[in-house]
C-alpha cells in the first residue's frame, strides 16, 4: 500500500514536470527542424536532420536577411542593460531610504509608487505615444530606456528595501561612530552585504525589460529600435506564420533569460519574500 | 554632493519620483484630460474639442465594452484562483520530497523566465487546429478530426486561460514553497501528538502562517494582470467574433485601429482603476496578514 502511494506520488511529480518543460522543449527542437518537418503527423519529436537555417538567415550569414534579428536582438540587449542601471542605481536610493529613515507619508508613499506600477502598459501606451511623438522621441531606443526605467523603479524598491532592513542598523552606526559618513557608511558596509539581493532585483529589472511587449510594440515604430519581442511579430502575417523561424526567434530570446535567472534564483524568492513578511 | 543626498530620506526617494512621474502620471493626466474630448489620432486638431462625460455616457451604453469587462473579471477570477490552487498543489508537492528538491525548484522557475509573448505564442503553436502539437497528440488516440482550439467560441478562452496559467502558476508555487520551507516544526508535531489529522494540522497551522506568502504573490500577480494582454494579442487577438475580448486588447483596437483616442482612454481609465483597486486589495490584505503573524 504504501509503495503504491510512493510511485502515485513520483508519478505525480513527473506528469508536472513534463507539463512544465515540454512546451518549451518542444519549441526548442521545432527551430532546428526542417520546414516540412513541422507539417508532420504523427509529432516527430526527434528530427531527422538538425538544421540550422532559420539562424543563419536571421543573422544573415548568408548576406539575406528576413528579419534583421541580429539589430532586435542588439536593441533588446543595449535597451534591456542601459534601463536595468538607471532603474536600480535610483531604485537602490529609494529602497535605502525607506528602510533606514523615517518620515511623513512613509507608507503612503510607498504604496503609491507600487500603485504606479499596476497601471497596465497598454493603457499607458495611448498617452505615451502622443506625449513622445510631441516630444520627438518616439521610435528611438532613449524613449524606450526612459519608460522601462519608470517601470522597474517601483519593483526595485520594494526588493531592496527588503534587503537593507535584513542588515542591522548597527552596522552602519558603528561605521558612522568611527568617522564614516553616511554615504561612506552605505557604501563600504551595507551595499556589499546587500549585493547579492540587488543583483537579484538587478535581474528581475532586466527580464521585465527584456520580456515587455505591450508599451515596446506601441512606442517603437521601426528597425531602429524594436526590441526582440516586437521584432518577433515579422514572422507574423496576416495569414501565415513562419512557425520555425518564430520558434528559433524565441530560442534566442529564451536563452539569456535562462542563464540569468538560474544565477540569481536563490535570492531572488528571499527578495521577495523578506521584503513582503517584515515590511 | 552625494553625501548630500544620502543624509535626507526625500533627496533619495525624489529621482524615483520624477522617473515615475515623468513616464506614468503626466501621461495619465494627459490621457485623463483627453477622455474628456473627441481626440481623433488622425484629426490632430480634436483634441481641444471638450465633449464633457460623453465618452464615458458611450461606454455606458456600450454592450461591447460590458461583455470585454465581464470577461476580463471572469477571466482574472477564474485564472488568478487556479493559479492559487495549483501552485499551492505544488508547493506543497515538492515540500515532501527530500531528494532533488532544489532541482525540483529550478525547474519550477522554468515558465517565469518566459515573456508573455513568448507564452502566447508557444500555445498558439501547441494549440493550432491544423499543425499543434495537441491535435498531432489526440490524432495518435485516433481522434483524427482536427479540434480547432483557437477557433471554437468556447475553447479559445479556456485555451488562453490555460497559457496564462501555465505562466503564472510558479510564481505562487516558488512564493508559497518558501513559506513552507519557513515553517517552525515545533506546534506541527505539537499538533500531532494532541491528535490533529494531516487536514486538521493544514488548516490551522499550516494555512494561517502561509497567508502572508499568499498576499505576497497575489500583490506581486496582480501588478502585471494587464500583461494578459500580451498573450491575448497574439494568441487570437480577440477573436472569434470578440468572444476572447478583454479590457485590454478592446483598447489597443479602438485606440490605434480605430484612431478614436478620446474613447479609448476613456475605457483606459476604467481598466487602470480595476488594476489599481486589484493591487490596493492584495496589499492592505498584505499588511493586515503581516501585523497578524507579528502579534503571534
Amino acid at each position: 500500500m504504501k509503495q503504491i502511494k510512493k510511485i502515485g506520488f513520483w508519478l505525480l511529480v513527473l506528469f508536472l514536470l513534463i507539463l512544465i518543460c515540454l512546451p518549451g522543449i518542444w519549441i526548442f527542437v521545432s527551430a532546428f527542424r526542417p520546414n516540412p518537418e513541422i507539417l508532420a503527423k504523427p509529432a516527430n519529436w526527434i528530427p531527422d536532420r538538425w538544421t540550422l537555417h532559420q539562424f543563419t538567415q536571421m543573422f544573415s550569414i548568408n548576406g539575406y536577411v528576413s528579419v534583421p534579428a541580429f539589430k532586435y536582438l542588439m536593441n533588446s540587449v543595449i535597451i534591456s542593460s542601459v534601463s536595468t542601471v538607471i532603474a536600480i542605481t535610483i531604485g537602490m536610493m529609494g529602497g535605502y531610504a525607506f528602510a533606514r529613515f523615517n518620515f511623513k507619508g512613509k507608507n503612503k508613499i510607498f504604496l503609491s509608487l507600487m500603485l504606479a506600477r499596476a497601471v497596465p502598459g497598454i493603457s499607458l501606451s495611448l498617452p505615451l505615444f502622443i506625449l513622445f511623438a510631441k516630444l520627438g522621441i518616439i521610435n528611438t531606443s532613449f524613449g524606450v530606456i526612459l519608460v522601462y526605467v519608470a517601470m522597474n523603479v517601483p519593483f526595485t524598491i520594494w526588493l531592496t528595501d527588503g534587503f537593507f532592513r535584513q542588515i542591522p542598523k548597527e552596522m552602519s552606526e558603528v561605521a558612522r561612530t568611527d568617522g564614516c559618513t553616511r554615504f561612506q557608511a552605505f557604501w563600504n558596509v551595507e551595499l556589499p552585504l546587500a549585493g547579492p539581493g540587488i543583483g537579484a532585483a538587478a535581474i528581475f529589472a532586466f527580464l521585465l525589460s527584456w520580456n515587455e511587449y505591450a508599451l515596446a510594440s506601441i512606442i517603437t515604430r521601426t528597425v531602429h529600435s524594436k526590441t526582440l519581442p516586437i521584432g518577433m511579430m515579422d514572422y507574423l502575417d496576416e495569414f501565415t506564420i513562419n512557425w520555425a523561424g518564430m520558434c528559433a526567434i524565441a530560442v534566442v530570446m529564451i536563452i539569456p533569460a535562462l542563464i540569468l535567472t538560474f544565477i540569481v534564483q536563490k535570492h531572488l524568492v528571499s527578495g521577495l519574500t523578506f521584503g513582503g513578511v517584515k515590511g | 554632493m552625494v553625501r548630500k543626498i544620502f543624509r535626507s530620506p526625500v533627496m533619495l526617494i525624489m529621482p524615483s519620483i520624477l522617473a515615475i512621474g515623468f513616464v506614468i502620471i503626466i501621461p495619465l493626466i494627459f490621457s485623463f484630460y483627453t477622455s474628456f474630448t473627441s481626440y481623433k489620432l488622425t484629426r490632430p486638431d480634436s483634441l481641444f474639442n471638450f465633449v464633457g462625460l460623453r465618452n464615458y455616457e458611450r461606454l455606458i451604453d456600450n454592450a461591447k465594452f460590458w461583455y470585454a469587462f465581464g470577461r476580463t473579471i471572469l477571466f482574472l477570477a477564474v485564472v488568478l484562483n487556479l493559479e492559487l490552487l495549483f501552485g499551492l498543489g505544488i508547493a506543497l508537492l515538492i515540500n515532501k520530497i527530500t531528494w532533488g528538491q532544489r532541482t525540483l525548484r529550478t525547474i519550477m522557475m522554468f515558465p517565469m523566465m518566459f515573456s508573455p509573448i513568448l507564452v502566447g505564442f508557444q500555445w498558439k503553436y501547441i494549440f493550432n487546429d491544423n499543425i499543434g502539437l495537441l491535435n498531432n497528440f489526440l490524432y495518435l488516440f485516433g481522434y483524427e478530426s482536427a479540434i480547432p482550439w483557437l477557433i471554437d467560441k468556447y475553447l479559445a478562452m479556456g485555451s488562453i486561460m490555460v497559457a496564462e496559467i501555465w505562466a503564472n502558476t510558479s510564481i505562487f508555487a516558488i512564493l508559497l514553497l518558501a513559506g513552507l520551507l519557513g515553517i517552525p516544526r515545533d506546534p506541527i508535531e505539537a499538533a500531532r501528538v494532541d491528535g490533529c489529522n494531516s487536514w486538521q494540522v493544514f488548516k490551522n497551522i499550516t494555512l494561517p502562517f502561509l497567508m502572508p506568502f499568499v498576499f505576497i504573490a497575489l500583490t506581486i500577480r496582480s501588478l502585471d494582470v494587464g500583461r494578459a494582454y500580451d498573450i491575448v494579442h497574439i494568441m487570437t487577438g480577440g477573436g472569434p467574433a470578440m468572444r476572447t475580448e478583454l479590457l485590454w486588447t478592446m483598447i489597443a483596437r479602438i485606440g490605434y485601429k480605430d484612431a478614436n483616442m478620446g474613447f479609448a482612454n476613456a475605457m483606459s481609465y476604467v481598466s487602470i482603476i480595476l488594476s489599481i483597486a486589484f493591487t490596493y486589495y492584495f496589499f492592505t490584505k498584505l499588511v493586515a496578514a503581516r501585523r497578524d503573524l507579528g502579534q503571534q
